[in-house]
């Protein structure tokens, strides 16, 4: 059995902690705006292509994740305008996003997660002209990981949103 | 399905006794198992053959059972059978109880069974051996097929009188049975006694279920399911496996649970990116939205009088716990230690939640006061989490997933339970990897 006290050094590091949370996110947040950072995103975001799979020739079909996080970073982005710009030149084509987590949260939670990133991916495609009609969301959760090693290559590789041709 | 008809008629039962009797104390742990006798029960020779129950070994099968459940709590210590000193026929009517004493027993169980007419009479007896007397007596009727609920609520019957506290041995526990590779793993609900017997597969594994979660109030199931690819959360009749969608929601069903008195379901919705939680009336149909947040809000839990609600947000930025009143009122963060904590689960005695907390790397199940303070962290893993009560609120049960290598290999996801104490960690078996379990209310009340 563990006993788990919270004591007064404990607060102190939380606080310490909070601090150091918003001046990473602040140096994040600076990163984006200035444009400087590219292909590789903030925090423990995948940047490689070995799971990736294409929707046409130099059409990425997914984009990753920082770790509870459904923010989409530079390169996420510019994935999601090629995908964009592939839909507007196929208007029949409809696509399912589906929103993927990885094995290091609660279930139930990482359903709302994966769900979130989804339709992170979703509104940045209906900023670039996708009507909402063409794009349907449904996440997974932790359920469906593409790589099911307990690795932080895997985890990243598993935050993940996919952009699938509906049938 | 077989209904039990039990009738439960009472002997004896002394109240008030001038000796101190035995009392097994819970609240410590197994530091001091209580020595028991479990007796095999006497097989009556007037007994008949019924279809394929083993009437003749009925009596040894039946203390074996209980032998089992009492050791599982790590409260008692069954005896070896092989000590005995008395045949069971004549222990029953009247053990010699400084025969009994000799072996160190301070408790004896005894009884007799009969099958006759395609009925099933059950008699027993507990003894203390140290005040030389009668502790309890029953005797009920059941259909002979039914042996084993026979054994549980014996079980329940000798747990409660010596722990002061409710039985939950003639319970069963709902889960997910887990087979296939990981990246595609096939999922389907299974249904089981407490004590791992009589598994039933509910659902063929066509579609991805998840969070099957007992009705309180009886034995129906809330779960969620990916039925021809909407996830939604589904009501379903284990005994007559009819099983219908909750509500017309445009979008993602997640995280259900009844009420406690099993009228209302509560939920997660998900719509546009943000899952807020909703009620859905089971008679009259009226959906309620409870939270209204741009947050995650999920994993619901109500206390066990309904006035209040325990769930799970990530507002203040990383997953926390939150209480607020069952109209979504009076919003509250109680978790406030180190780290971040999912699967608020309130506890049906009502003073305590249980949660998975995660913390450098590690998993953790634990328990709080309602109000957040008391924190106690039950055990550690890589990860395990969704703790479920027992119904009497003395044990919870949660799964348990491996570390893989780099390989993916090794993957594995078991059922475990360990007592609030903290004492009393023990796998319970499954026949396939198991996850999200549940656990029944008693099923005689």
């Amino acid at each position: 059995m563990i006993n788990h006290t919270l004591g007064e050094n404990m607060k102190f590091n939380k606080k310490i902690t909070n601090l150091l949370i918003i001046a990473l996110s602040t140096l994040a947040l600076s990163a984006c705006s200035t444009g400087k950072k590219s292909g590789v995103g903030s925090g423990d975001v995948y940047t490689g292509t070995a799971t990736v799979e294409y929707l046409a020739s130099g059409v990425k079909d997914r984009v990753f994740f920082a770790t509870n996080s459904s923010s989409l970073t530079t390169a996420s982005r510019d994935t999601l305008r090629k995908q964009a710009n592939y839909l507007r030149k196929n208007k029949d084509l409809n696509v399912v996003l589906e929103g993927h987590a990885d094995e290091r949260g609660t279930r139930e939670y990482n359903l709302a997660l994966g769900e979130k990133r989804a339709n992170s991916a979703k509104d940045y495609l209906m900023t670039y002209g996708i009507s909402g009609k063409r794009v349907s969301v449904i996440s997974y959760g932790k359920e469906k990981p593409v790589n099911s090693a307990s690795t932080p290559l895997a985890w990243s590789q598993n935050r993940r949103s996919v952009t699938i041709k509906a049938k | 399905m077989k209904k039990l008809i039990y009738t439960c008629v009472v002997l004896f039962f002394k109240f008030n006794v001038a000796y101190s009797l035995i009392e097994v104390d819970i609240t410590r742990g197994n530091l001091d198992p209580l020595p028991i006798a479990v007796s095999p029960l006497h097989v009556d020779i007037q007994s008949e053959n019924y279809k394929d129950v083993k009437v003749k070994e009925l009596g040894e099968l039946i203390s074996s059972v209980i032998e089992k459940n009492f050791k599982s709590t790590g409260l008692f210590n069954p005896l070896d059978k092989n000590a005995f000193v008395q045949k069971p026929d004549i222990a029953h009517l009247k053990p010699r109880f400084e025969d009994w004493r000799l072996i160190t027993a301070q408790a004896l169980v005894t009884g007799k069974i009969l099958i006759k007419d395609n009925k099933l009479k059950v008699e027993f007896r507990l003894w203390d051996l140290a005040a030389s007397q009668e502790m309890v007596a029953l005797a009920f009727t059941t259909t002979p097929s039914n042996w084993r609920r026979v054994a549980h609520i014996i079980s329940d019957k000798i747990y409660e009188r010596l722990t002061g506290e409710t039985g939950y041995f003639d319970t069963r526990i709902i889960y997910v049975s887990e087979t296939g590779p990981r990246t595609q793993r096939v999922k389907k609900l299974a249904i089981m006694d407490q004590d791992g017997a009589n598994t039933k597969y509910l659902t063929l594994g066509n579609e991805l279920v998840l969070t099957p979660r007992f009705n309180p109030a009886n034995q129906l199931v809330t779960y969620m399911s990916y039925f021809r690819n909407l996830p939604r959360v589904y009501l379903l009749d284990i005994e007559t496996g009819i099983q219908e969608v909750v509500g017309n929601f445009p979008g993602m069903t997640f995280a259900p649970r009844f009420s406690p008195d099993g009228k209302k379901i509560i939920m997660s919705f998900a719509k546009d990116g943000n899952s807020d939680i909703y009620t859905m009336n089971l008679e009259s149909r009226l959906v309620e939205r409870i939270t209204e947040d741009s947050s995650i809000d999920t994993s619901p839990s109500f206390s066990p009088d309904g006035k209040y609600i325990c769930f799970n947000s990530d507002r203040s930025g990383l997953q926390q716990i939150y209480t607020m009143k069952s109209d979504g009122t009076g919003t509250k963060r109680i978790s406030f230690g180190n780290g971040i904590y999912g699967t608020p689960v309130w506890s049906p005695r009502g003073d305590l939640i249980a949660f998975t907390k995660m913390r450098a790397g590690k998993f953790y199940i634990g328990v709080m006061r309602s109000d957040g303070t008391g924190e106690r962290l039950l055990t550690e893993n890589y990860y395990q989490e969704a703790p479920s009560w027992s119904p009497n609120g003395r044990l919870l049960v949660f799964y348990r997933e491996t570390k893989t290598n780099k390989d993916g290999e090794g993957f594995s996801a078991k059922l475990w339970s360990i007592d609030i104490t903290g004492y009393n960690e023990r796998e319970l078996k499954t026949e396939t990897d198991a996850s999200d379990p549940s656990w029944s209310s008693l099923l005689s009340k």
